[in-house]
């Protein structure tokens, strides 16, 4: 139940409480962006129970893939220590 | 999918299984705190990608399965009567109580349902004004947000047929009954993305300093375990026992502040008794004196129930991570997700279910 999953913001409504219809994928569903003012069209948004917890920052996704490599160049570093 | 499929790679994963068999020296156990983690780690066999020196412990993170006994007793009690629609999480559903569980009330002509969000229990509150809607809000700090606000909105919109049964729970104090056990084998632990995504990873830091632990904080995919995993295992490694975040790019340092604006408004932190584990200090949340009107276990008055948990079912060594499902004798015999003991065999995030799901053949 605590599965929170990417989704891409491809509307959004203010109302009450700011809304927006979310692609995850094929389904389209309408997610709360109460938590989320910063969030605009076009970004991804993780999404739990119905509401956007946080908006996806696309620098940090990057750095989290290249990782191996810094890791790699390290332990061949590391490795190469007498 | 964007921001799945790349943390999936079949290809990378080998690689960090040799980066991290490359640092490792000295056998080291870590603990994932989140139930949605092991279920990937299960999965994925993550585990069985590491050197034989890395121990994965599988910590207490599924809210489902810590729920107390006596509160899916209350809900069993409140879903039976004939004026109420229980609105719930589809995993609470199978979570044996003492004699049944809320697919058997519903079976019994109980109108139980299942909603994805908080707000749907709202929304049909508001389309059956002669109906008490009830919804059972159990969660980590990351569905407390989402509840909060279905509370505050009942509130503002004088939706009074609307209540929430709470049974909220929050991680660090977890964690810190965790370490504080004499019993204690873990050396580092990867904290819950999600739940920090809310709170952010300041609370984290006095309990690295105090208990000398690496705590880094993780993502879900496969990719994000193995990173936080080599993450904790250098910090170990090299002696250091600081708090680092792996999953940047979903976790601020401050965490969701109008989220947490919001559960301060709504929730006052209480005691709170964990299934299997026993009562922890300030490990609760519970709604405030403010939303009294919206309690569902004030509006519906029940006290005491005289609850019993079967006591064949170890979920509480296997939630303290004591012990491994495989080693507990009633599983897969006379414990199944089908017909489960314990609630580590209900939602697909307890080491039970995972273990049954994913693990078939290598059960002895
Ligand atoms: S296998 Fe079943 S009985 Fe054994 S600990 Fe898990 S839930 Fe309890």
């Amino acid at each position: 139940m605590c599965l929170a999953v990417p989704g891409k913001v491809l509307s959004t409504t203010d109302g009450i409480l700011r809304t927006g219809r979310v692609a995850f994928g094929g389904i389209v569903k309408e997610v709360c962006l109460a938590y989320v003012p910063e969030a605009e069209v076009g970004d991804y948004v993780i999404v739990h129970v119905g509401f956007a917890i946080s908006r996806m920052d696309e620098a940090e996704a990057a750095r989290t893939l290249a990782y191996l490599t810094e890791m790699g160049e390290l332990a061949e570093i590391a490795g190469e220590e007498p | 999918m964007k921001y799945v499929d790349e943390y999936r790679d079949a290809d990378a994963a080998r690689r960090y299984a040799e980066a991290i068999r490359k640092i490792v020296t000295r056998p080291w156990s870590l603990m994932e705190v989140c139930g949605g983690q092991t279920h990937t780690i299960v999965r994925f066999g993550i585990d069985e990608l590491l050197p034989p020196e890395v121990t994965l412990i599988h910590g207490p993170g599924c809210p489902v399965c810590v729920t107390p006994v006596e509160i899916i007793d209350q809900s069993l009690a409140i879903a039976s009567r004939p004026e109420v629609i229980f609105c719930s999480f589809g995993d609470m559903l199978r979570v044996p109580g003492t004699e049944r569980d809320l697919l058997s009330v519903k079976a019994n002509g109980g109108d139980v349902r299942i909603v994805y969000s908080p707000m749907d229990a709202l929304a049909i509150a508001e389309k059956s004004p002669d109906r008490e809607v009830v919804f059972f809000a159990v969660g980590f700090e990351t569905t407390a947000p989402a509840n909060a606000m279905a509370a505050c909105q009942a509130r503002l919109r004088g939706v009074s047929n609307f209540s929430l049964l709470v049974s909220h729970v929050l991680v660090p104090p977890a964690i810190e009954a965790i370490l504080s056990s004499p019993a204690c084998c873990v050396n580092g632990f990867l904290a819950a993305g999600h739940v920090c995504t809310i709170m952010g990873v300041e609370e984290y830091r006095p309990l690295a300093a105090r208990y000398r632990v690496p705590i880094v904080v993780t993502g879900f995919e496969p990719i994000d375990l193995l990173q936080g995993i080599a993450m904790c295992l250098r910090q170990l490694e090299e002696g250091r026992a600081e708090v680092e975040n792996q999953y940047g790019r979903v976790v601020r340092a401050a965490g969701n502040a109008p989220a947490q604006a919001m559960i301060r408004e709504v929730f006052e932190v209480v005691v709170r008794e964990w299934r299997g584990i026993g009562s922890i200090p300030a490990s609760g949340l519970a709604l405030r004196p403010a939303f009294a009107a919206h309690d569902a276990s004030r509006k519906f008055g029940l006290t005491e129930i005289g609850a019993r948990e079967s006591p064949e079912c170890a979920s509480g060594l296997v939630l303290q991570g004591l012990l491994k499902p495989l080693q507990c004798p009633a599983f897969r015999t006379r414990c199944t997700p089908d017909s489960p003991l314990g609630a580590t065999m209900v939602s697909p995030e307890g080491a039970c279910a995972a273990y049954y799901k994913y693990r078939r053949l290598e059960a002895s």
